[in-house]
This record gives C-alpha cells, structure tokens and sequence, in this order.
C-alpha cells in the first residue's frame, strides 16, 4: 500500500496541529479564561490523535488522547490552567514534535513511551489543578537514536538493500548467462536527499549514466514507478558491466547532484533468491524486503479478529495491507507535465478575469444604450463574450484539483476503524476525481473525516444486531461525490441505525442546548439537526473514534465557512445520510436577473428549479401562509416586495412570475415582477456593516456601473 | 493668506475641506478625502438603518453611503444640484461615502486655531457626538467632524448598545 502519499498528508497536518497547539496554548497561559481557546487546543488534539491512530503510530496517539484529556476537564471547568501545567504541557508538545521528527525521517515513530509525561499529565488530572510538576526535560524527547536508520526498515537484517532486491525467474537466467560471459553483476543502492525535489530526474540521471558502462538488469523499485516517482528516497539496481570494479559505478551514481549516497558490492547471482521463492516462504518476516518502504504494519489480516494485539501485527505479512477492505484499484498516475504556482498568483487573475467580466458587460450595455444596429459590433461583443467565458473557465480549471487527494486516506481508516470497533462495514467510494477549486479541497478533508468516522461509529449496528434486523452482516458506508450544476454534492451514509430524533431531543435538553418548551415544537427533522449544535455527543459511551461530539458542529461550520451547508436525512434502524453542498466556485456565477418594485436583484442560477407563470387564484392559505400546488408539491409562496420593503409594479390581478428556488429537499416560490435574463456576475461583499439582512449574500456591479443585489435564496426558504 | 504668514504661531497646519449642512458648517481633514461625486442614485438596502442611503459603485468597490443630516438625527436630505456625496477613506475602516448639503470651500487650519471639544461639551446640540473640535476662521466657525465616530461600525455598535 502506498503509504506514503498518506505520510505526507498526515506530516502536514501533523505540523500545522501542533503549530496551532503551540500558539494557543501560550495564549492560555496569558488568558487561561479563553474559551475559544481551549475549544481550539481540545479539537487539534482531537484531530492529531484520530490521525495518529489512523496511521497506527501508536505511542503518538497515546500521548495526544491524555493531552486531549487534560482538556476534556479544562473545557468542562473541571480544571484550572496554571504555569506548571503549561510546562507540562509543552514537554508534550515537544515529545510529541520528537515523533512527527521520527516519522519524517524514518517512517517510524520510534520507541520512545512518554510514560513519565502521560503519568504527568494523569497527575494533572488527579490533583485537579494541584499543579502536576513538571517532567524533567530529557524524558520528554523520544530518543531520536532509538528509531531506526532509514535504510534498515527491517532491523534483523542489516545487509544492504540492494543485496535483498529478489529476482524475476528471467532476470535470473539472464544473470547467469552474463556472467558465464565473464561480465560483472553488481548491485547498488541509491539514496536520495529528503529535500530533493524531482527524485524521479535524479534516479533517470542515474540510470543514464549506468547505462553508459552496463545493462540494468533490474531495479526495486521497477523502473516505471521510479519514472512516476512512486519510491521514497532510495532505490536499488542490479547492473551488468564489463568494468572489473564497482568504485567507477558508483563515482558516476554519486557524480548526479542531491544523491545523498551510494552503496555497491558484487552481486551474488548464484544464491539470490527469486521471486518464486518467495512464495514460497509466505508469511516470513523476510516479505519485508519486497516492500522496504511498508508502514509499520499495524494490520492485522482482513478475516483476523479485531482483538488481534498489536504486538503481533509486525509478524503479518506486509503484502497484506494492500488489500484494505475498501481500496479501489488505483489507475498508473499519468506523467505529467507541471508547473508548481503560487495559490496567490492564481488569485491574482482570478480578480483580473472578475474585472474584465465587469468591463465586457458594460461593452454590452452601452451597445444596447447606443441601439448599435452593426451587425460587425454585436458579432464581435458575442465573440469576446465567448472569449471572456473561456477564460474564467481555464482560470478555475486551473486552480480545480480533483478530490481524490482528500478521499485517498479514508480506505484505510475505514479499515482501521473496522478493527478497532469490532464492526464489520465497507466503504463504497465514488467520484473521486470529482473536481473543486484547491482552497476547498484542502479544507473539506477533515469535515468528511469526521462524518465518515460518526457513520462506523454511531451508525452501523454490531454485527449480530444486524442480522437480528435482517440486514448483511457488514454494513455499508459510502462516500458519493458529484458535480450538480454550479456546486459539488459530497453524500457520506451508511445503511446502519439512523438517528433517534427522541434521543437527540432528550440529550439536547439534558445538555441544555435547547430547554424543554423549546425541543416540544421541534419537528423530527430539527431534532436531528440539533446534533449540529456545539458540545454535543449522543454516544453513552466515550470512544477513541468519534470521541466527544467536537465533530458535528466543526463540520457544519468548516462547510458554512466554505459557502456551502450541510444537511442530514435519516431513517431510525435504516441508516442516514450527510450531504455537503458546496459552490464549485467562490467569486463569479451565473445568475438571474429580477426586477422588483423597480429594482434590479440577481438570484443565483443553481438555486433556481424552475420559473412559473401562476394565476393569482391558485394561491392557497395554509396556516395563514400562501401556497401553490406545483406537480403534486406544495410550494410555499414569498412576496419579494414585501420582503425587501418596497411597491410590486404588478396589478394583484395579473398572473405572477414565481421563481421556484430550493434547498436541498425544500423549495420556495419567490414572487417577482419581471424577469430580465441571464447574467454572468461578480460576487462582491457587502461590507460588514452594512447589510443586516441575512437574504442578502453580497453585490455585484451591472454593466452600466449600476450595483445590484445578490439575494440568497436559501435565507428566503 | 493670514494663516500660512504665521505657520510659526499656529502650530501644525492641517488641510480641511469645508462642507455645509443647513446652516452650519463642517471640516473634514483632506487626507481622508478620497472622492467628492456628485448625488446620484444609490442601490438601495432594504432593512437597513434609515440613515443608510444605499450603496455606490466607486472603481469596482461597493462602498455604503449615509445621509450626514440623518446619521446626526437633523431633517432629511433637500436634494439640490448643489447636493454631493463625499467618499471618506479614514485610517483603519472601511470606505464609506456621506451626502452632505454642498462644498463650500478649502481651508487650512493650525492646530492652535483648533479648540478641542468633549461630547460631553454642549451636548445639547445634536451634533454633538460627531465633532472633536471647533475651527476659528475669518468667515467664523467650522465644526471639525470626528471620522471615526461617523462610521458605520461606530454605528452598529451604538445600535447594539441600544438594544442591550
């Protein structure tokens, strides 16, 4: 399995976590009140131990869960901050630093425990803010030296790699026959520097420059992935030469600037083994070799039961954990060719197109004023207005990345979750190369992480309910991403136990989210959207997964944070379902043009359903509100005059234009007094100040220069 | 041209544009002019304060224009061609135009002709709150307006402090 692509994520945000932990944490010991602040430090904990977990360091997730602890008690006022505790807490930190370090460098987070800092910290929580005294400083570093070197991913063998790569049967006989021709085998092992950009340049340079002198009879890994960049920072290579010494290979390896270094010796071709023997010998610790860069196995295999101790895990073959339960085949990436950007720059054009959008619509508007009967001029403003529309589209393609980066990391959570709960479910994954601008992508992960997490935890039943309520024994979760007109739809569900609405009732008036009066109005579905609501978790019991309910409502406001929603449909004992709508982008978007009581408004076009020309007799009151029936839906109606305070130039008696708008299931009617057309537009904000009413989502300059407002249509439903 | 022969006596001298409201008149410090247009239509906002007159395209920014008279609690705006609206560009807060009677002219003050004044000061004038200082010239006295105390966010606090 292809760990590393997860490593990087994960290193990453690693890094930004603890960065954030640092700075809050000194924050608190200036302001040990500050609320947020404690919220932020509990959630990066939060998320650094799920992801820790995830990638089964162990020892990390550990100490991440008893600093996570800590602040359980502090965010619940059970415990007061004080210095000695921050010292504490930033030995954490550092120690904490000192695996991420480790695992940067060897892929292995070392062996260091912590145990006198968890102790710390457990003694923290048992006094209560009686200060806990600090740990002494050395033992909150793991000790670097205890990890292993990078090149002895396995430690009982401490042969060069390249004496260990195994053979392909044909390889083998060609090597025999070179050297029945008195030619040399050698192998070689080529380490990259970590820094190194284009590693794939630097191993092709080499390869070149072997060739020279020799054949390359084979490579670990195969010369395709190393073209593709698909190996860590070493590679090893058998090659065939008629040059007596070695010494001259490797001068010309090492010749290849950012080649940290360079190992060879004469290749035993008689008594290496082949692939075939490979198979042979299943199971064997040696397996490791085929796959150096394995992460340190935590799997256990699929049918093995999920109490399986981790101890015993490193003994499972590594081919293994390729196999994770949900992992689609991936396609060979294909090479491309790049060009690294600035995300700024980008930005930069995206305003420079905005603005020529403005400039070409007031080209258009003053050949309408000018009643331009050329033929040539209104050719030729269609032909910019083309020309422009290409433009921003090539501009967001350009900052558009496909989702897959984000979802790549869930299989083998999922995976992990599976043994960790003792459930059984599998992922179903679609859409995967679904594509958003990069800012959202980047953002969305952890929201999607979160759901992903609640459905294994909270959603599917254990195994025997299962078959008790007939249904499969393994339980479905999926993830479904899609593009629906202007915005991407991400569903995350599962077929498990649905949401109890009483239970979310009961548990938000015991939690004092809402007060009883308040909860007896509730419809079902606003129940469940209670589980929405800050410090809220329905789980009886606390659980390494979906732990204390910091989830939901970080999810709902990192997707409003996005201009997107997020809503939940469910069934109780048949499953539910999240969906993430989000803008496919952020600044310019195609909308509709209204006029009402004399003043131009646009309306966002993906919004919109449908527009309807109603008789004003079909308008029906119910309870005391107007509808109309629209296909056997009933739709309620909104006055726009009314809601934006001015005079409808309609007769009553004349039918209306009803724009018919929806949010997800619900929909609306708007009543306006005239349609105008299309328009491509310019999202500009309101300024804070100044707009106050929520149905306002910001302004955008009309090609006469004149402003208009953005209605948001889903404030009106 | 009295005033500049004395830079020596006057203290730092300041640029101010000149504004008429009904009778009275007010300077605004050049600096935080960034654009004197003549009245036009504004897009109005529906709900919002009614000294909030709409908003104005100034270069591709949408910046919101007050009524002066309004915000300081006079008589609504007469609408003459005399009418303008100036775009203010104060340190630290956002754009934001005002529509006042007319310009009347530009004048330079020395700090020392500036007497400062505290809300608390004449505070039966409905101005009050608005004005850091009074100006002496030859044509009489000019109000110095207090940018900060016009813009909106001032605003918006004062109308939460109102619901509190």
């Amino acid at each position: 399995m292809d760990t590393g692509q997860y490593l990087g994520v994960f290193l990453d945000e690693a890094k930004e976590h603890l960065q954030t932990l640092n700075d809050s944490i000194m924050q608190l010991e200036q302001e040990p009140d500050n609320e947020d602040c404690i919220n932020e430090i509990f959630r990066a904990a939060h998320s650094m131990k799920g992801m820790a977990g995830t990638m089964g360091y162990k020892r990390m997730q550990d100490l991440t869960h008893h600093i996570e602890d800590v602040f359980s008690d502090v965010r619940n006022g059970e415990l007061k901050i004080d210095s000695g505790m921050v010292d504490t807490l930033f030995q954490c930190l550092d120690a904490v630093q000192a695996y991420v370090d480790n695992i940067t460098e060897t892929q292995d987070e070392g062996t260091e425990e912590n145990a006198n800092l968890i102790k710390a910290l457990a003694d923290i929580r048992a006094n209560k803010g009686g200060g806990g005294g600090a740990a002494p400083a050395e033992e909150a570093a793991p000790a670097q030296e205890a990890a292993p070197a990078p090149e002895m991913v396995d430690p009982s063998d401490d042969s060069p790699m390249w004496s260990r790569m195994r053979l392909e049967p044909n390889v083998k006989s060609h090597l025999d026959e070179s050297v029945k021709e008195g030619k040399h085998v050698f192998g070689m092992t080529v380490q990259i520097y970590d820094s190194c950009v284009l590693k794939a340049a630097r191993a092709f340079l080499v390869f070149k420059g072997l060739e020279e002198i020799g054949e390359i009879a084979m490579s670990d890994p195969s010369t395709q992935d190393i073209e593709d960049e698909r190996f860590e920072n070493s590679f090893s290579l058998l090659l065939i030469t008629e040059e007596e010494d070695i010494e001259k290979a490797i001068a010309i390896a090492k010749d290849v600037s950012e080649i940290e270094k360079v190992e060879g010796g004469t290749f035993d071709v008689e008594h290496a083994k082949t692939t075939d023997d490979e198979e042979a010998e299943e199971a064997a610790p040696a397996a490791q070799q085929a796959a150096p860069q394995a992460a340190p196995a935590q799997e256990a295999p699929k049918a093995a039961p999920a109490a399986q101790p981790p101890a015993a895990a490193p003994k499972q073959p590594p081919a293994e954990s390729g196999a994770g339960g949900a992992k689609k085949p991936v396609g060979k990436p294909v090479v491309n060719r790049t060009v690294r950007v600035d995300i700024e720059k980008l930005d930069v054009i995206m305003n420079q197109v905005s603005e020529l959008i403005i400039a070409k619509n007031s080209l258009i508007s003053a050949a309408q004023a000018a009643e331009t009967t050329n033929n040539v001029v209104t050719e030729r403003i269609e032909y910019l207005e083309n020309v422009t529309t290409e433009l921003h589209q090539s501009v967001m393609n350009v900052r558009m990345v496909p989702l897959e980066n984000t979802l790549q990391k869930f299989p083998r959570m999922i995976r992990d979750l599976q043994k960790s709960l003792g459930k059984k479910f599998e992922l179903t994954m679609t859409g995967e190369d679904t594509e958003m601008d990069r800012t959202v992508v980047d953002e969305i992960g952890d929201p999607l992480m979160h759901l992903l997490r609640n459905s294994a935890d909270h959603g599917i039943e254990m195994p025997d309910v299962r078959t008790e309520r007939g249904k499969t024994e393994t339980g479905e979760i999926f993830l479904h991403a899609f593009q629906d007109g202007n915005s991407v739809v991400i569903e995350i569900g599962d077929d498990g136990n649905g949401i109890d609405a009483e239970a979310v009732k009961n548990k938000a008036i015991e939690k004092g989210v809402v007060t009883a009066e308040q909860a007896q109005v509730l419809t079902e579905q606003q129940c469940v959207e209670l589980l929405f609501a800050p410090g809220f978790s329905t789980a009886q019991v606390l659980t390494e997964i979906s732990g204390r309910g910091v989830g939901l409502d970080v999810v709902k406001s990192k997707v409003e944070s996005l201009n997107g929603e997020v809503t939940v449909k469910t069934k109780l004992g048949e499953g539910s379902t999240w969906t993430i709508r989000l803008p496919l982008t952020l600044a310019i978007i195609q909308s509709l043009m209204v006029v009402v009581g004399g003043e131009k408004y646009a309306i966002p076009l993906d919004a919109i359903q449908t527009i309807e020309d109603v008789d004003p007799k079909d308008i029906e009151l119910v309870s005391n509100k107007e509808v109309i029936t629209l296909r056997g839906n009933v739709c309620p109606l909104v006055r726009m005059n009314e809601v934006l305070d001015n005079e409808t130039t309609r007769d009553p008696n004349e039918n209306m234009v009803v724009v018919v708008v929806r949010k997800g299931e619900q929909q609306a009617g708007l009543i306006i007094d005239e349609l105008i057309g299309q328009l491509e537009i310019v999202i500009k904000p309101l300024g804070k100040y100044t707009s106050k009413a929520r149905f306002l989502s910001g302004a955008t300059i009309l090609g006469d220069g004149e402003i208009a407002l953005i209605l948001d249509p889903n404030a009106l439903i | 041209m009295d005033a500049l022969r004395d830079t020596a006596d006057l203290g730092e001298l300041v640029q101010y544009i000149v504004i008429k409201l009904g009778d009275e008149r007010y300077g605004i410090p050049i600096k935080y002019i960034d654009n004197i247009v003549k009245m036009q239509q504004v897009t109005r906002i529906p709900k919002a304060e009614e000294y909030l007159k709409g908003v104005l395209n100034i270069r591709g920014e949408i910046v919101p224009v007050m009524s002066l008279r309004l915000r300081m609690e006079m008589e609504t705006d007469e609408i003459t061609d005399q009418t303008c609206i100036i775009i203010l560009r104060p340190d630290n807060v956002e754009l934001f135009g005002i529509i006042i009677d007319a310009v009347d002219r530009v004048l330079t003050l020395g700090a020392k002709q500036i007497e400062k004044v505290s809300p608390s000061q004449n505070s039966t004038r409905k101005d009050a709150g608005f004005v850091s200082g009074v100006g002496k010239y030859e044509d009489g006295l000019v109000s110095i307006l207090d940018l900060d105390a016009l813009s909106l966010e001032k605003a918006e606090n004062e109308r939460k402090d109102k619901k509190e």
